[in-house]
C-alpha cells in the first residue's frame, strides 16, 4: 500500500466515476456509510478489522460517506480520526441521489450501509446492500482478491 | 404415489417462487391491497376508510432517522396542500422496536405530538406493510391512485433531489406526480432512488 498520507475530501459525481473505474492493479472495496447510520458504524469495526488482516494483499478500502456536506468538519473528521481510519474517506456531496445511485449499481434501492466490490478496471463486480457481518465480508473479498 | 410427490413438490416450488418473487413488492402499475394500522390517535386506519380520497401519498418513514427528521415539515406541507385535493398523506413507521427502541410507538406518539403531525401516522409493527410494498428505506414514497374498484401504484420513490437543503430543490418528484395524476396525465418520472435509513427488520 502506498504511504502517502490517507484523504479526507469532499468530492463530486466526476471524482466517484473515477473510482468507480478502478484504474489499479488492487481489489477495491467501496463502502457507502454515514456518521449518524448506526448498521454502518458497527460494520465500520468489522471493514477495519479485515482490513488490518489484509495490509499485505492487493485491496484498497475507499469510505465513501453520504453525511451532509456541512457535517464533513464536525461529525466526519473527528470521527475518522478517533477511529484512526486509515483509508481515503470521501464525503459525496451529490444530494440529487437519483442521478446516481444507479450508476453505482441498478439493484441498489439506496439504504445505507451498502458495499461494491471492483476488481482492478472494474472487470467483475460485486454488490451488497445491507449490513455485512465480518465472515460474510471476508468471503466476499476472499472470492475476488486478485 | 409416486405422482402425488411429484406434485407436491412442483407445488412447494411453485409456492416458493411467488414467496421471493413477493418480497420485492410492488412496481409501478401494481395493483394496491388495502391495510388496517393503529394510527398515534389510537384509531386503526385504511385506505377505505378514507372516502373522499382520490388517492394517497404512502410515506414508510420513523422517528430516529436524520433522513426522516429532515423531511419531516415537507410531510406536513404535502398534507396541507393536497389533503384537500384528494390525496392525503398516510405516514407508516415499520420498524422493529427492539432494533430501534427510538421508534416504539409510543416515542411515535410523542413525535407526533411534538411536531403537530396533520396527518396519520401508522405504526406496522409486524413489518408486513413494508414488505407486502417493498418498502427498503426511510423516507420511502409510494403514490396510489385509487380506481373504480381498485389502488393502483402510480410512483415509487424520493420526495424530491435534495434532502438537506429544502431551499435548492429543484425537482419536486412527489408534487409533481400528484399534480399530474389530478389532470389525468402519465406520471413523467415515476421511478426515482434515494439515500436513506435501511428499515430496521426484526432481527
Amino acid at each position: 500500500m502506498s504511504l502517502s498520507a490517507q484523504k479526507r475530501e469532499v468530492i463530486k459525481l466526476d471524482q466517484l466515476l473515477t473510482i468507480l473505474n478502478n484504474k489499479s492493479d488492487s481489489l477495491l472495496v467501496l463502502n457507502f456509510w454515514a456518521t449518524w447510520c448506526k448498521p454502518c458504524v458497527e460494520e465500520m469495526q468489522e471493514f477495519l478489522r479485515i482490513e488490518q488482516e489484509l495490509e499485505n494483499k492487493k485491496v484498497r478500502f475507499i469510505y465513501l460517506s453520504l453525511d451532509f456536506k456541512r457535517d464533513f468538519e464536525t461529525k466526519l473528521v473527528p470521527f475518522v480520526n478517533k477511529r484512526k481510519m486509515k483509508s481515503d474517506v470521501f464525503l459525496l456531496d451529490e444530494p440529487d441521489y437519483d442521478a446516481w445511485i444507479n450508476i453505482v449499481d441498478p439493484s441498489w434501492q439506496g439504504s445505507i450501509p451498502a458495499t461494491l466490490l471492483l476488481t482492478p478496471n472494474a472487470e467483475n463486480r460485486h454488490f451488497h446492500e445491507g449490513q455485512l457481518t465480518y465472515l460474510e465480508l471476508k468471503k466476499i473479498i476472499n472470492t475476488y482478491l486478485p | 404415489m409416486k405422482k402425488i410427490v411429484i406434485l407436491l413438490s412442483m407445488a412447494t416450488c411453485l409456492f416458493l417462487f411467488s414467496f421471493t418473487t413477493d418480497k420485492k413488492g410492488y412496481q409501478v402499475g401494481d395493483d394496491v391491497s388495502d391495510f388496517n394500522l393503529k394510527s398515534t390517535s389510537g384509531e386503526m386506519v385504511s385506505l377505505a376508510s378514507y372516502k373522499d380520497a382520490k388517492g394517497f401519498i404512502i410515506i414508510f418513514t420513523c422517528n430516529h432517522c436524520p433522513f426522516s427528521m429532515a423531511y419531516e415539515d415537507r410531510i406536513i406541507a404535502l398534507q396541507a396542500k393536497y389533503k384537500a385535493k384528494g390525496f392525503p398523506v398516510v405516514a407508516i413507521n415499520s420498524n422493529n422496536k427492539d432494533v430501534s427502541p427510538e421508534d416504539s410507538y409510543e416515542e411515535m406518539i410523542k413525535r407526533a405530538a411534538e411536531k403537530k403531525f396533520n396527518f396519520n401516522y401508522l405504526y406496522d409493527s409486524t413489518q408486513e406493510i413494508a414488505h407486502q410494498f417493498g418498502a427498503a428505506r426511510t423516507p420511502h414514497v409510494f403514490i396510489v391512485e385509487k380506481q373504480k374498484s381498485n389502488l393502483k401504484m402510480k410512483y415509487i420513490g424520493a420526495i424530491d433531489d435534495n434532502t438537506d437543503e429544502p431551499e435548492a430543490v429543484t425537482k419536486k418528484y412527489v408534487e409533481t406526480a400528484v399534480d399530474q395524476i389530478l389532470a389525468g396525465q402519465e406520471v413523467t418520472t415515476p421511478m426515482t432512488k434515494a439515500i436513506g435509513c435501511t428499515i430496521k427488520w426484526k432481527k
